[in-house]
């Protein structure tokens, strides 16, 4: 993963010098804020935080010009921790309030930070019209499929007949896939990482963030209170090698000990699945394309896996595909406005066309 | 246009029309002080149009006036019912008017229904022209009318002129290739020119905007042109109109100045321009359309070459995110709704009581609750602005009392929200909204000065020595809090909706800070300087006061006029603050034997007055979609007075 040749697409090298680039080097210590982390021991928030904090100095931004905006949520106290500017909203419409920030100003690098029940349930509205819309947003999804905060109720991602505190005989609901809704959002930027693996997630990241437009990644993250070990089949270097598919542009789809399994497209429904690869059918094998211009095979890829045993879970960047931005589309009227109308006159407008005077 | 209206005797004789137009001298010509005329019909009839026209043509003349729209919230409603009915009433004077008149002296009624909806609001004697051509049994069936009202002898007493105003339409443009139906189309127009022929208003401006509005199809311009030109004719030819009328210019209403006609929308609008220009911030509108509010975004979104971003979010919480998001980075954030949109951008409200940063919220009030009545006034929201939030979380209220003084409170919201960083409510109401008058154009260096100064620097010493950032160390005087934009290197902060820590804006769970923060907060809101209630006690011997808000000045005004004129002593008052309160409410209450507060809704600001001052005020209510009329308002101060 890590030598994947991805460049950022056309025109992203454009948009992100817009925001200003820091005077010195940085390290990771000038990301980290001076206040007490206060996650659960042992929860796989402190690592998404330290790959954040460490992957910020690669970037090189001002970190006057970084923002972080979150919802509400275990996740959402991440803004805290990072010594940029921040702010921890209310639930659910971190993606509205971001919307705002970017879209008025573009010198900045605007980050938000959610969760599974706060980007996906009470703000699932927010959520699809900010993917829609492909403004500048870089949003991390932390996904653990549990309600932390409030104690370990059932998410919109959680499992059908999950046994919690609200559902003691099991939830009725079928989950979302968030990869798959963000493909069916038209988002232009979809991927998924895991919290323990911190090169991919690292990886995953400088994509996003090279990304112009709105980015969703989604991370499995644990929770080791309420929900241990929902991913461990991903984790367990073992079980992972069956379980995981790890995407790459330009790839051939292979996985499990020694590649020996592939996705290979079935002609007659045009789905995807998985096969063991032979020498008759390895020309079969699925070459990964995130850049497709239609988001049809990304959106079969995010189907692969099964959502209770999560066998088969494509991890990495479905779909990275440019169009254009919401930020940038206005900033483009107001000049327009501008040059067709000249500058805004204030006495020319009040007066607007039709006046009388009186005279004493 | 420009007219020079510049001395009596020059108005006196002065020539509105062409010499062509002019009245036959074989007419009689009356002069009046006053008119009230309502033009009513079908909603696709184009009643709205018709009396934005014949105001745009009054308000050029020179006349003061006062409009009040009244359409149905169905776009369509079924052609020739009850419901479908769409009014506009306009009043216009040689002298400064308050209400848009309680009595139509004339009514325009372009079908039974229309007919049928308005004849209880006009008085025996007043004129009532009809389109015939529209009487027909079944039309007539469909609102009850078991015989004709224009046979029966139902209409007697008043001065019917029946003109088939259909067919002398499509008579006039059989010249153009336009079927019977495309021509009928027109028949507003010819009433127009009816109307505009029997009040000699000035015609080029009308001719004018329909050049330019069916610019594309200049057969319709033409079409419209000629069937307006055709009920001007009439009116000048037939002998059922033997009277015309004129009503002089209102020269000594007006202070000097260049005048144009606005909307209580237009005018909130240009306020938010020009807050945004004063201000020296860009303006960043966050919205979800609703009526009656959406003709501020609608207006906004045409003026982005001011730098203004207008935003058409997912819904109502989203418009005021994507504003309160616009706010943290800078600009003059507002979000524009009616009072449904209010309920749900309510946590919103109350984070950005929590963050202290500048926002306006506007709410042009409507019939409530729930969806209610979207095309009428009413001024229900006021405890819902004031209280409708969880938590302590005050927010300041402003209310603009005419459709242009909804400028000024505009540029005095944004007055508030900048220098207290708060958000502040704006009270509109629907008849505010889409009523129009007169107006003084300020210019822009009369405006007020609203620059903001953004934290540049580390604003406290710690013991150690170290110099840094304190979000929340306030202003002493104002008690707000520093605004420091992302960009400012040294100032990185966050902030958020969990209780902070005075000074260091650290999350605080400690019982004393929250104590302490809940109260501060509150008075900052309490503190913020707003100009002292004036009283207007004209004979100074008034045991009686009658304190109103909003959009009730212009009915209230016009009712103590009326009761002094008749030898009554009253005193007036209106707020335009209604958080905080002006300093010397308290005392202005105290003076007087009797506090009447006529409202809209069913006493929200006598409840506020008497939990904050103990004074046993006397709430008169009307919660029926309509502004007061000023008759209905006299009686009931006079019976305060009396009793």
């Amino acid at each position: 993963m890590a030598d994947t040749t991805l460049a950022g697409p056309t025109g992203s090298e454009t948009l992100l010098k817009l925001v200003p680039k820091a005077e010195a080097k940085q390290s990771m210590k000038d990301f980290k804020s001076d206040q007490e982390v206060r996650w659960c021991p042992g929860c796989g928030d402190y690592a998404v935080l330290a790959a954040v904090q460490g992957f910020m100095p690669e970037l090189g931004l001002a970190k006057e010009n970084i923002v972080f905006v979150s919802g509400i949520g275990c996740s959402s106290r991440f803004p805290y921790y990072m010594n940029t500017y921040g702010m921890h909203s209310i639930h659910g419409r971190a993606p509205a309030i971001a919307t705002g920030l970017a879209s008025s100003r573009r010198d900045l690098s605007v980050w938000v930070v959610t969760g599974d029940g706060d980007a996906l349930s009470i703000g699932g509205n927010h959520l699809i019209h900010a993917l829609r819309r492909n403004v500048n947003l870089k949003i991390l999804l932390f996904n653990n499929r549990i309600y932390g905060l409030t104690k370990g109720q059932y998410s919109p991602t959680s499992e059908v007949g999950k046994i919690t505190k609200s559902t003691p005989m099991g939830s009725l609901d079928a989950p979302f896939n968030p990869v798959s809704l963000a493909i069916g959002a038209e988002a232009s930027f979809v991927a998924r990482t895991v919290d323990s693996d911190r090169k991919h997630l690292t990886e995953v990241l400088r994509q996003a963030a090279d990304h112009p437009g709105t980015a969703l990644v989604e991370i499995y993250q644990n929770c080791n209170i309420f929900n241990d070990g929902a991913f461990e089949v991903l984790k367990d270097k073992q079980q992972a090698e069956e379980a995981v598919i790890r995407l790459e542009h330009g790839a051939p789809i292979r996985f499990g000990a020694d590649g020996s399994k592939g996705v290979v497209r079935d002609p007659a429904t045009g789905d995807l699945k998985v096969v063991a690869v032979t020498p008759e059918n390895e020309g079969d094998i699925l070459v990964h394309d995130a850049r497709a211009a239609s988001p049809t095979t990304a959106f079969a890829l995010s189907r692969l896996a099964d959502p209770d045993t999560l066998h088969h879970t494509p991890i990495g960047v479905f779909r990275n595909v440019e169009r254009p931005v919401y930020d940038t589309l206005m900033a483009e009227q107001l000049d327009a406005a501008i040059e067709q109308h000249g500058k805004g006159d204030l006495a020319a407008l009040l007066a607007g066309g039709d006046t009388w005077t009186v005279v004493g | 246009m420009t007219s020079q209206v510049s001395s009596p005797a020059e108005q006196a004789d002065e020539t509105v029309v062409g010499e062509q137009r002019k009245p036959a001298g074989a007419k009689d010509v009356r002069r009046l002080d006053r008119v009230i005329i309502r033009f009513a019909g079908d909603s696709g009839d184009g009643m709205q149009l018709t009396g934005d026209r014949f105001t745009s043509e009054t308000a050029s003349f020179g006349n003061d006036l006062s409009t009040l729209p009244n359409f149905p919230a169905e776009i369509r409603a079924p052609a020739g019912t009850l419901p479908g009915v769409s009014s506009f009433q306009l009043h216009f004077a040689d002298h400064d008017i308050l209400t848009p008149g309680d009595a139509p002296n004339v009514l325009v009624a372009m079908n039974p229904a229309a007919l049928k909806a308005n004849i209880g609001d006009v008085p025996r004697g007043a004129e009532v022209i009809v389109n015939t051509d529209e009487f027909t049994k079944r039309a007539m069936q469909k609102v009850g009318y078991e015989t004709s009202p224009l046979e029966d002898g139902s209409l007697d007493g008043f001065q019917v002129h029946p003109v088939p105003l259909t067919t002398l339409t499509v008579e006039a443009l059989k010249d153009f290739e336009l079927s019977r139906k495309d021509a009928g189309r027109s028949k507003n127009m010819f009433a127009l020119g009816l109307l505009s022929w029997m009040y000699h208003r000035p015609t080029e401006g009308t001719e004018r905007f329909l050049r330019q509005k069916f610019a594309k199809k200049p057969d319709i311009a033409e079409a419209n042109i000629a069937a307006f030109r055709a009920g001007w004719n009439f009116g000048e030819t037939t002998e059922d109109f033997a009277v015309s009328y004129e009503v002089a210019p209102a020269t000594t209403a007006f202070p000097t100045g260049t005048y144009r006609n606005i909307s209580g929308n237009l005018a909130l609008s240009y306020g938010l321009i020009a807050a945004s220009r004063q201000a020296d911030l860009p303006l960043y509108l966050g919205s979800y359309p609703i009526t009656p509010a959406s003709d501020i975004l609608h207006e906004l979104s045409k003026h982005k070459n001011f730098g203004v971003r207008t935003f058409q979010a997912e819904d109502e919480i989203a418009g005021i995110g994507a504003a309160l998001g616009a706010a943290f980075g800078g600009s003059l954030a507002v979000t524009t709704t009616s009072g449904p949109g209010v309920a749900l951008k309510s946590e919103t409200i109350g984070l950005a009581v929590s963050l202290e940063l500048p926002l306006l919220i506007v709410d042009i009030q409507r019939g409530g609750p729930s969806t209610g009545l979207p095309t009428k006034t009413e001024q229900a929201d006021l405890l819902q602005a004031m209280y409708g939030r969880n938590g302590e979380a005050p927010v300041p209220v402003v209310a603009p009392r005419t459709p242009a003084d909804c400028f000024e409170a505009s540029l005095e919201a944004a007055r508030i929200a900048l220098t207290y960083r708060t958000p502040v409510f704006l009270l509109s109401d629907g008849y505010l909204a889409n009523g129009s008058e007169p107006w003084r154009i300020p210019e822009p260096d009369e405006l007020p000065d609203l620059r903001v100064q953004f934290a540049s620097g580390p604003n406290h010493t710690l013991e150690d020595g170290t110099d840094v950032f304190w979000p929340y160390l306030r202003d002493p005087a104002t008690l707000a809090r520093p605004w420091a934009v992302p960009g400012t290197p040294g100032l990185e902060h966050r902030i958020g909706g969990i209780e902070k820590q005075d000074g260091t804006g650290n999350i605080s769970y400690d019982p004393a800070n929250h104590d302490f923060m809940v109260r501060t907060r509150q008075a900052k809101v309490d503190g913020i300087e707003v100009p002292d209630l004036e009283v207007d006690d004209a004979s100074g011997d008034a045991r009686v006061l009658v304190l109103g808000w909003g959009s009730t000045y212009g009915p209230i005004t016009a009712a103590v006029r009326r009761l002094r004129a008749a030898g009554q002593s009253i005193a007036q008052a209106h707020l335009r603050h209604l958080n905080p309160f002006p300093r010397n409410l308290g005392e202005v209450l105290k003076r007087y034997d009797k506090v009447v507060v006529p409202e809209m809704n069913l006493g929200q600001l006598a409840t506020l007055i008497r939990a904050k001052y103990l004074v046993d005020a006397v709430s008169y209510n009307q919660v029926n979609g309509m502004p007061f009329k000023a008759e209905q308002l006299a009686t009931a101060l006079k019976e305060a007075i009396d009793g």
